[in-house]
């Protein structure tokens, strides 16, 4: 099923059309209304009216997740505050973050491309649709929110928490779609196992999943656990939030990127060189709709395939592989987007604490868990000797990890010198 | 009269006691008294040993987190309420007590219990007042 037949099977010689119209009108906006554009513009020495075809792309500079940062909160925003309506933002501490705004056509664009990527998985206004996408800053949650209300199916607002209670649920509303993170997922499963419920025998028939990279075992576990299809959605925030790609239930081989609303790139990460489509790389993302705060160019980290041969399902949207690599050292923990270095700027907030410590990320049953492995400066270890004072410092580096990251965090404080300086600071024992 | 306690943070794992103790014995510090504080993941090794400094200095150079911490000794005689004497008097002053461990010195008459208040200066001076045996760092070295 298709959702917006214009669009999305719009023949891609007039795509390209559409979108390099739209691509310059984009980029005449940033420049006249953010400063940080007309800045790397000038620098790059390119005007947005040198931007005759998607090839020329190449001419314009990146943008990327540090000029978030830096521009934090509102730089890059190309509207003023009375029209945006909606704001979400990463984890991090202040100026680590990043924040996305949404004027109201933005809800609305959002919404279309969740209502979009619903139906292309068979849902329809019959569907009850459980939702385990966390609702609040993170744009899982609402973002999926919104596009169900849109296509009238049932949406039940379940947030990431209390399993036993999203097992109850699940077992009384008789939901026919989940939405969660692929680990969640497996999560349930492992509870409702434990409490003796049988999950294959749940309405359930199909799934939504994104926000971490799960592999095709994944998958496949995943379907045979709760007997349904398990498909992928892929979305950044810093674009605009789930939604940006969608798997086809037709196709079930990537998930076709909505061109209408973005342009999507594969470059190489070490040297910014446009790849050829269909090679190995980096995505790089252009917003062509995006009213509050557009993005040209913005280097996404993730790794990824586009796959250009027709699909089955009808769509011309160029589709992109299963995002299972980073081109840098983000960890994607329980869905949630973390950088060593904003553990590092938590650890050097807590005073007297000197940031020598090890990250080991590991998976205990499905879930992700974080172990934070501090060495006890000598400022800590003072001279009261007494337990209670490196236990308080324990207690207080586990809260700011969940109150400005959102992460569950184990901490053990270690001897001096026990992690090797030429040692990594982070130990992915996950495979995907 | 304060005393001053040597506190080593150790990791909760095989060996990281055992290399403190090896460090002490290879450079002759002898160890008067002592307790291990432990929680799941870590612990503090506390000693009363004959050199301060030299037993500081010495862990350190072996990589360990040391710190020397103040605490009180007090000697009472080795018999039923000996330490409640102490703890009568110190309760009464609002004194709280951090941890103590004890032993037992050579003639076996009277017992010698480590204090860490959360205020040493206070302790010492009521517990002098109530003619209690304070003993000063030196004479606790050499004990």
């Amino acid at each position: 099923m298709i959702y917006n037949e214009e669009f999305e099977t719009m023949p891609r010689e007039v795509m390209k059309a559409l979108q390099v119209k739209r691509l310059q009108q984009v980029l005449e906006r940033v420049y006249h209304t953010v400063g940080f554009y007309k800045k790397s513009f000038d620098a790059a020495g390119i005007k947005p009216d040198a931007i005759k075809s998607i090839a020329d792309m190449k001419k314009l500079p990146f943008i990327t997740r540090k000029d978030l940062r830096d521009n934090y909160p509102f730089g890059l925003f190309s509207v003023p505050m009375s029209n945006i309506v909606r704001l979400h933002t990463s984890s991090g501490t202040s100026g680590r973050a990043a924040v996305f705004g949404y004027t109201k056509r933005d809800i609305e664009t959002w919404s279309d491309l969740i209502a979009r990527s619903l139906v292309a998985a068979g849902i329809t206004k019959n569907d009850i649709i459980h939702n385990a996408f966390g609702y609040g800053l993170f744009t899982g949650g609402l973002g999926l929110h919104y596009g169900a209300e849109k296509i009238g199916a049932s949406v039940i607002p379940m947030s990431g928490e209390n399993t036993k209670r999203q097992i109850m649920i699940l077992q009384d509303f008789g939901p026919t779609v989940i939405c969660s993170t692929p680990s969640y997922a497996l999560h349930l499963v492992e509870e409702g196992t434990a409490l003796g419920v049988d999950m294959k025998s749940l309405k359930l028939r199909v799934g939504i999943f994104g926000a971490e990279p799960w592999n095709k075992a994944t998958c496949d576990e995943i379907e045979k656990a709760f007997s349904i299809s398990a498909l992928d959605l892929y979305g950044l925030s810093e674009v605009i939030g789930p939604g940006m790609a969608m798997e086809c239930m037709e196709g079930r081989n990537g998930m076709h990127v909505y061109e209408d609303h973005f342009i999507v790139e594969t470059i190489n990460p070490k040297t910014g060189d446009v790849l050829p489509e269909g090679e190995e790389g980096e995505l790089v993302f252009t917003t062509l709709t995006k009213e509050a705060g557009p993005l040209i160019r913005y280097r996404t980290g993730d790794i990824s395939r586009l796959i250009t041969e027709p699909c089955r399902c009808g769509r011309s949207h160029v589709k992109m592989e299963r995002v299972l690599k980073r081109s840098d050292d983000m960890l994607i923990i329980r869905g949630i987007n973390i950088f060593p270095s904003q553990i590092e700027a938590i650890l050097v907030g807590i005073e007297g604490l000197k940031p020598h410590y090890q990250i080991i990320i590991d998976k205990v049953g499905a879930l992700d868990s974080l172990d934070l492995q501090v060495e006890v400066s000598d400022n800590i270890f003072s001279d009261s000797g007494s337990v209670k004072e490196l236990q308080k410092i324990e207690q207080r580096i586990i809260k700011d990890m969940k109150d400005y990251l959102g992460v569950s965090a184990r901490v053990k404080l270690v001897e001096p010198n026990t992690l090797q300086k030429t040692e990594a600071k982070i130990i992915d024992k996950r495979r995907y | 009269m304060k005393v001053e306690q040597i506190s080593v943070f150790l990791e909760n794992k095989p060996g990281s006691l055992e290399h403190a103790t090896r460090v002490m014995k290879e450079n002759n510090i002898n160890i008067r008294t002592l307790s291990l504080a432990e929680t799941v993941d870590f612990g503090i090794l506390r000693l009363i040993v004959n050199d301060v400094e030299k037993a500081n200095k010495v862990l350190k150079d072996n990589g360990f987190r040391v710190s020397k911490t103040p605490v009180v000794a007090v000697e009472v005689p080795d018999k039923p309420g000996g330490l409640h004497s102490i703890m009568e008097v110190v309760s009464k002053e609002g004194i709280n007590v951090e941890y103590l461990y004890a032993f037992v010195e050579k003639s076996g008459q009277n017992a010698v219990i480590i204090f860490r208040f959360d205020n040493p200066e206070k302790a010492i001076e009521v517990l002098l007042k109530h003619q209690f045996t304070v003993i000063p760092g030196a004479k606790l070295y050499d004990f």
